[in-house]
């Protein structure tokens, strides 16, 4: 989950990384009220979408009256598909140099990545390999101050101001770990005050999904369509393409191998659904009915059962079409644990069910779009 | 013959009181796995199907010998569990679970590590070994037969898929490895492939592969150099848009890493034949073991 850009700084100043030390307002009021304290400033829209500032959502104020206005004008603005609720009014610096510093989760290696650069202030990405510094920490040690001071000598920082870098990624460091993050970015980490002070004038913090669950304390933001949000709440994988033929299967590899499956034989998936190993009939039946409810041309549902018990599946469909009815065609293909009881339950239910994987895919195309297409 | 899990293979079950922990101790005791003891620090005195619970791993150890964990403790735990079994002096962790944070998962590897310890998933259906009647998971009983295969697998179902395949067409398995379906796993294609490369009764090996990281990628540079077995492989996630998570962790393409493209060509380009659709692996093989 990612941190809005105030709660990033935030999370950066209680580990001792400096920031502009901005304030957070959701009325033009509190903006005006902060640009008084602050002086000149941005007003920047907290929203979780890149490009905001050529969006409109970042804008500068010289004056208290200027900063009303122009939060005036962000706040309940619809950037993206995110409608703005808070603004956060920056003071405006004058930078000298951009740099970059960030930690991530190093799959390969099992062990957090920095990356370092004196090119800092636009995507990391773009900039050449041989321009970062990349270093591994041992998670069992932790990042040992001496690793900074040779990142820091090496982007070209000395004396106070790789002592200041020294700090600041060390205690980056003890935030990504305390809040389970997997990514933590300064983006640009920018010197001012004519080159005596580094400032994280901007940063990215990105909180683990699966570690949430011991920190209650950030708001949660869900992404995603609505539709991703509901069938998500049941607890299940799910991610809306821009196809028409709706999709069910169980586990994840599973469900990417089906929509390929699918595409191979011209069928346009609608959307990605992780039915889940061994969920019961109840949300396996709500993620029927969710699919249902985006009004596809055809449904395929492909199990292959281990821990799922295809016989549930089968009743989950049932039960669907029996509260509800099923008004688009449906092609199921059932194989393995529990499969005769379930393909005899479909078919009680006036249901055919498949065994082979690659015809049920061409009969859900041709379901979809008639024959021959 | 096999590799990682054998008939030798004397396993415990962290967590076997649960309902998960109860029903697949069930399943895989039924394959003829030597399950000999679990573990409950509260339940320790009681039995799951005839298999006595103790308090902890060190107990278990010393009473039965054990020397591999099957592990169905909740997310929250598992770093605990693990450490408690490698400390204990257990060589074969496979963890089940998903939702562990990555980064107890990397604490985890770095003291497996430190103490020589073949650590599996997380997040992972386990380990089979059919001909060794060994199972260390949740994959189905029935669709694995003994035979020369080696199967390494991302994914669960879809390895059940190809498992079953194979095995209807007569091509059994010395061992299928489930690696997990997260960023950071124990055990990966690589290391799979240095095994079955050199285990004497795999004479070909299955790759099921996935979109999102480089595993596949480093899997064609090791297979180019070291590996003279026939290697085959499916890949998922051919038609996945760009910036979408599929499920699994690791399964996204962000910039131009982790395609399907990129995947195609450095497995063509270290001569491993790649199936377009997951049943015509079954094609590849006959070919294969010709």
């Amino acid at each position: 989950m990612k941190l809005y850009e105030y709660l990033a700084k935030q999370m950066f100043a209680e580990h001792g990384v400096p920031t502009g030390n901005g304030i957070v307002c959701t009325t033009p009021e509190e903006a005006e009220e902060a640009a008084r304290k602050i002086g000149p400033c941005a007003v920047k829209a907290q929203v979780l979408v890149g490009g905001r500032g050529k969006a409109g959502g970042i804008k500068l104020a010289n004056t208290p009256e200027e900063a009303r206005e122009r939060a005036r004008e962000i706040l309940g603005m619809n950037l993206k598909g995110y409608i703005v609720d808070k603004v956060l009014v920056d003071p405006q610096i004058k930078i000298e140099k951009e740099y970059y510093v960030s930690i991530t989760l190093d799959g390969m290696a099992k062990k957090p990545l920095i990356m370092a650069s004196a090119y800092g202030g636009v995507e990391i990405e773009s900039v050449p390999h041989d321009k970062i510094v990349f270093e591994h920490v041992d998670i069992a040690t932790g990042l040992l101050p001496f690793q900074a001071r040779e990142i820091a000598r090496k982007i070209g920082l000395a004396g106070d101001l790789a002592d200041q870098f020294t700090k600041i990624l060390v205690g980056l460091y003890k935030a990504f770990r305390k809040y389970d993050a997997e990514l933590v970015e300064i983006n640009p980490l920018a010197l001012t005050d004519n080159g005596t002070r580094l400032i994280a004038a901007d940063g990215r913090f990105n909180v683990e999904d699966d570690a949430l669950f011991r920190h209650p304390e950030f708001p949660r933001v869900e992404e995603g369509t609505e539709l991703e949000k509901k069938v998500r709440a049941i607890g299940l994988a799910f991610v809306q393409l821009d196809g028409d033929i709706a999709v069910m299967a169980n586990g994840a590899g599973m469900a990417m191998g089906t929509l390929d499956t699918l595409a191979y034989y011209g069928g346009r998936p609608a959307n990605f659904l992780d039915a889940g190993g061994g969920s019961g009939v109840e949300p396996t039946a709500q993620a029927f009915d969710a699919l249902l409810g985006t009004k596809p041309k055809a449904i395929f549902v492909n199990i292959f059962g281990g821990i799922t018990r295809c016989d549930l599946v089968a009743e989950a469909i049932v039960q669907v079409k029996k509260a509800k009815g099923i008004d688009v065609p449906l092609v199921v293909r059932m194989v393995g644990t529990n499969d005769v009881r379930g393909r005899e339950i479909l078919a009680e239910a006036g249901i055919q069910a498949y065994t082979d994987m690659g015809e049920a895919a061409k009969a859900a195309v041709e379901a979809a779009y008639g024959k021959g297409a | 013959m096999a590799v990682i899990v054998d008939r030798n293979t004397r396993v415990i079950v962290q967590g076997i009181t649960g309902s998960q922990g109860q029903f697949h101790t069930g399943q895989m005791l039924a394959f003829g796995t030597n399950i000999v003891g679990g573990v409950n620090f509260k339940k320790a005195g009681s039995e799951v199907h005839g298999v006595p619970v103790f308090a902890t791993v060190h107990e278990a150890v010393e009473k039965t010998g054990a020397n591999a964990s099957v592990m169905f403790v909740p997310a929250p735990g598992v770093k605990d569990a693990a450490f408690e079994a490698i400390h204990a002096g257990i060589k074969v962790l496979v963890l089940i679970p998903e939702h562990v944070p990555t980064q107890e998962t990397m604490e985890i590897m770095a003291y497996a590590k430190q103490h020589g310890v073949r650590v599996i998933g997380p997040n992972t259906f386990g380990i089979i070994s059919p001909g060794e009647k060994c199972k260390m998971g949740i994959m189905p009983n029935h669709i694995y037969k003994p035979g020369p295969v080696g199967i390494v697998a991302r994914s669960g179902t879809l390895s059940y898929e190809i498992a079953y395949n194979l095995s209807n067409a007569g091509f059994g398995q010395t061992t299928v490895i489930g690696m997990g379906g997260d960023r950071v796993i124990g055990t990966n294609f690589v290391d799979a492939l240095e095994l079955f490369n050199a285990d004497p009764a795999t004479e070909a090996i299955v790759m099921v592969g996935e979109i999102g990281g480089i595993q596949e990628e480093l899997a064609a540079e090791y297979i180019k150099e070291h590996v003279r077995k026939p290697v085959v492989a499916y890949l998922a996630g051919k038609s996945a848009p760009p910036g979408k998570r599929m499920g699994h962790a690791g399964a996204i393409i962000e910039g131009n890493r982790g395609t399907y493209q990129s995947k195609v060509e450095a497995l063509t380009a270290a001569g491993v034949k790649v199936a377009a659709l997951p049943w015509e692996i079954v094609d590849l093989m006959r070919e294969a073991l010709k």
